[in-house]
């Protein structure tokens, strides 16, 4: 047989891409519940982070289930919409669309009996997207606790907004001030924050990453003013 | 043949040392580079790297022989980059948190050259078993490099191994800080360039005249 024609070549091609198609979807097919359940104990992971609970993946689940009483979604007037799961929903498309479409994942943690709002927010760092939550308290102004997450930030550097030195900072600082919603900013040391806004320390050279943290919370969180503000 | 006779030993133990793929023939560079700021991510790699290699190798030495010449580097590069995608499919499902650290970095295994390299020049010439041998050993090889760049600036610049604090406490109030440079590309690239000096310091036959 002559391996080098123009019909064994293309047969040869053909079959070789049906074959690895198969397996290649056959892998995917049969990790993929494994796969999910390992974002989510991630996700759960990170929202009880944020509630300064130390989880780990193997008691992420059972933990989540102790601590988070309640969880919905509310638009930017402040209003519970019903009939979606908050757990389920893609913040990082929702946060894309203009304020009054987004569909806004709240969390309601309870600590020792003292009621917790853990509230998602999404960004962009220096070399790709950036995330976190931030924990309230039940005036919901005061910062419990905050936790960051990167893509790819320069390791030591930009990806130090991970590190509990900066997320602890959070701890205490106001979202709001004479009931005007400011945000909290992250500044370099010595430099006071325009607005008022309380501010806590930057990460030496991981400038782009610290204003991207700034940025982030500014744009997430505003579009909650109103649910932040209301009685409920 | 026996399975490991001589010329199997040497197949399998030269890229450990005088025919190293990074260090003596400069491959895979970047991705030394990139994946050594911590020792867990880089052993992950290391692994992965060996896995992919020894797989890949074997699968193109049993089709040699039915390769058509003029697509084989297509052929090789469907394999690798199918075994790249079923490592990162397996490492998302059982090693959720590595995989998130090598981000990217797995499925740019499939640009790493020792591969490319190894395919094209051994497997297709050589038997399935021989082929296994060689990948590892290249595997192997990549990996050790790895590992000790990756444990220099880790040590050096976070202060820890594989995660776990070594540098005592007492030392930093003593005004001991860490080495920001050596998590930064640069200083992986200075650091494999040490290697390569002290090897060919080593081996007198390895310098060039």
């Amino acid at each position: 047989m002559n391996r080098q024609s123009n019909a064994y070549t293309v047969i040869y091609a053909a079959v070789m891409v049906v074959v690895v198609a198969a397996v290649l979807a056959f892998t995917a097919l049969s990790l993929k519940p494994q796969q999910e359940k390992n974002v989510a104990i991630d996700k759960k992971v990170q929202i009880l982070k944020s509630a300064n609970i130390a989880a780990t993946a193997a008691d992420a689940d059972e933990l989540y289930a102790k601590y988070i009483t309640e969880s919905f979604v509310v638009n930017d007037k402040g209003e519970v919409l019903s009939g979606v799961d908050a757990f389920n929903v893609n913040v990082e498309a929702e946060f894309k669309q203009p304020d009054a479409d987004r569909q806004m994942p709240v969390y309601v943690a309870s600590i020792d009996g003292a009621t917790k709002f853990i509230l998602p927010v999404r960004g962009a760092g220096l070399w790709g997207p950036i995330w976190g939550y931030v924990s309230l308290d039940d005036d919901k102004n005061t910062v419990y606790g905050a936790f960051f997450g990167h893509k790819g930030e320069t390791p030591g550097l930009g990806a130090e907004i991970e590190k509990d030195f900066f997320t602890s900072q959070f701890k205490g600082k106001h979202l709001f001030k004479n009931g005007e919603f400011k945000s909290v900013a992250v500044m370099k040391v010595g430099q006071t924050a325009l607005n008022g806004e309380d501010q806590v320390d930057a990460i030496s050279g991981g400038t782009i990453t610290s204003q991207g943290v700034d940025a982030m919370l500014k744009h997430s969180l505003k579009p909650y003013s109103a649910f932040l503000t209301s009685k409920k | 043949m026996s399975l490991f006779s001589k010329k199997n030993k040497e197949i399998f133990l030269g890229p450990l040392s005088k025919n190293n793929p990074v260090i003596v023939q400069v491959l895979g560079i970047c991705s030394a580079l990139a994946v050594t700021a911590k020792l867990e991510p880089a052993l992950v790699m290391s692994l992965s790297v060996t896995a992919v290699l020894a797989f890949a190798n074997v699968i193109i030495s049993l089709l040699r022989n039915t390769i058509p010449n003029r697509i084989r580097i297509i052929v090789q590069l469907v394999v690798v980059a199918a075994l790249v995608i079923i490592v990162d499919q397996v490492l998302k499902a059982f090693a959720y948190d590595v995989s998130k650290q090598l981000s990217v970095f797995v499925g740019l295994i499939i640009t790493n050259c020792i591969l490319m390299g190894r395919l094209e020049a051994f497997a297709l010439g050589n038997g399935p078993w021989e082929s296994f041998l060689d990948g590892v050993g290249n595997g192997i090889g990549y990996s050790i490099i790895l590992i000790i760049v990756a444990f220099f600036r880790e040590l050096l610049g976070s202060g820890t191994l594989f995660g776990f604090q070594v540098v005592p406490q007492f030392l930093y109030d003593m005004g001991y800080q860490n080495n920001g440079l050596m998590i930064l590309p640069p200083m992986a690239l200075i650091t494999v360039g040490c290697i390569i000096w002290f090897q060919r310091a080593r081996n007198k036959d390895l310098q060039e005249k």
